[in-house]
């Protein structure tokens, strides 16, 4: 299944992401692709709201990946830093993938080979300075 | 010296850096030996974690050798050893911290694990300055962009951060998107000096007064949006009008913060507390009864003497950690 949005600023990007966390299911991963300042971090923010995490959602281009406690565990990864998939050998974060929680990656054309089959895919373009195309395939119908 | 100093190894390998430093009492560095990675990762326009701690392993005995060396004393003269256990990332974390364990356990002298955000604020008191509470401290690296009130040592409230990304991590995403190369901060400064025209202007970020958040996100879009509807601009300009802004909200957050609290010591550290516009803007902004503090650049970077020095008030009070005390990625 393939939905495609239009948004019209940040506001409206956190509320798709908003939308897909209180969808999201245990196990699910949604990996989001998208240049620098798209709004990759925004919506991961939306799909923390959705899954009912109340803190703040900062990026985690230096640590990696942080893990936040909410209804659901959320998983936030961003590879921005991972330059070839041989640097992910030793941070086992296919672990994470598999678990129960909601695991959401940024970047993560950096771990294309690794990433699990059953992914929820969202890309998100730059129309203008304002506008956003969002696009969502999911692995069913 | 007069009576028995209490001497500390402080180890440090959180990120970028492997440190090992030797401090007496609290405030006097013998020696303080940094091993940086960025030749490492600057193709990389990033840390590269796999890189950093496999390098940490290559690295950490060696320079405990060398501080040992330097400071002219052995492994026997130590009456505690400390590391960094958070924040960071867990591959390098567990480096020294691993080492510190090892050493604390042969030795049979205390561990004390640091956090690396609070001891980058002691920075400044390794190098003359009289230890002072309460003070302001402003955080501001790759990973981290934080105000908090100090108290004492182990006694931090944070008063505000940023919501999204730290201004080091925004330095760095700009100059890479400008093509400047990794680390972003230092080649920002230089080609924003060399701006001529001063015209173009960001937007604030996060204007309202009150408000203690910081916020990086919007700023770099802002400055990439720019890019790409002028790709015949000016390098230098951007750079410019994007460092004004980046800077310009720490140095409100900081003022308006000492000042709603009556506090007037203040200490800028981290990595982008090197940056020589983000000092002249603060010491145009600072009153004369309000007193500031900033460490020397290689303090700002990541170091292992910023861990032993501020590890001997834990020390002193009794505070040690156990042999099985972990590392954590946030704080």
């Amino acid at each position: 299944m393939k939905e495609v949005f239009v948004t019209n600023n940040p506001e409206e990007t956190l509320k798709i992401g908003k939308i897909l966390g209180e969808k999201a299911r245990e196990g699910d991963l949604i990996a989001i692709y998208g240049d620098l300042g798209t709004g990759k971090t925004t919506l991961s923010k939306g799909i923390a709201l959705g899954l009912g995490i109340s803190e703040d959602i900062t990026s985690p281009t230096f640590s990696l990946m942080e893990i936040y406690k909410g209804q659901k565990t959320f998983y936030h990864f961003d590879l921005y830093r991972i330059e070839s998939e041989n640097e992910l050998n030793n941070l086992f974060f296919e672990e994470y993938w598999e678990k129960d929680g909601v695991s959401v990656i940024e970047w993560p054309e950096r771990a294309s080979s690794r990433l699990p089959k059953n992914r929820i895919e969202v890309f998100i373009e730059y129309i203008n300075d304002f506008q956003r195309r969002i696009t969502i395939e999911y692995p069913y119908n | 010296m007069k009576e028995k100093s209490i001497i500390g190894l402080g180890l440090e390998s959180s990120c970028d850096e492997t440190s090992a430093a030797i401090v007496a009492d609290g405030k006097v560095i013998l020696a303080n030996i940094i091993n940086s990675q960025i030749d490492l990762h600057s193709d990389y326009s990033g840390v590269v974690p796999e890189i950093a701690s496999r390098a940490h392993l290559e690295n950490i005995n060696i320079i405990i050798e060398e501080a040992l060396k330097t400071a002219g004393i052995s492994f026997y003269d130590l009456d505690y050893v400390a590391a960094t256990n958070r924040p960071g990332l867990i591959g390098s974390l567990l480096i020294a911290l691993q080492s510190a364990k090892a050493i604390s356990f042969t030795l049979n002298i205390p561990l004390v694990a640091i956090n690396h955000l609070e001891a980058h604020l002691y920075a400044p008191f390794l190098e003359g300055n009289e230890l002072s509470f309460p003070f302001i401290g402003l955080l501001v690296s790759g990973g981290n962009t934080a105000l908090y009130k100090v108290i004492a040592p182990g006694q931090m409230q944070l008063l505000g951060k940023t919501v999204d990304d730290a201004v080091g991590e925004a330095f760095d995403k700009v100059s890479k998107y400008l093509g400047l190369g990794y680390p972003g901060g230092p080649v920002i400064e230089k080609i924003a000096a060399s701006a001529t025209e001063r015209k173009l202007i960001f937007p604030k970020i996060l204007p309202d007064p009150g408000d203690r958040r910081f916020s990086y996100s919007g700023i770099k879009t802002a400055v990439i949006n720019y890019l790409k509807s002028n790709p015949q601009c000016d390098i230098s300009e951007v750079a410019y009008a994007f460092q004004e802004r980046a800077l310009e909200i720490l140095v409100r957050r900081l003022f308006d913060a000492a000042r709603e609290l009556g506090i007037k010591t203040l200490v800028v550290a981290g990595g982008v507390a090197a940056n020589g516009r983000l000092r002249e803007m603060i010491l145009s902004e600072l009153r004369p009864d309000e007193r500031v503090m900033f460490p020397s650049p290689k303090l700002c970077t990541d170091n292992g003497a910023m861990i032993a020095g501020l590890a001997y008030h834990y020390f002193m009070s009794g505070k040690f950690d156990s042999l099985n005390c972990d590392v954590m990625s946030r704080v």
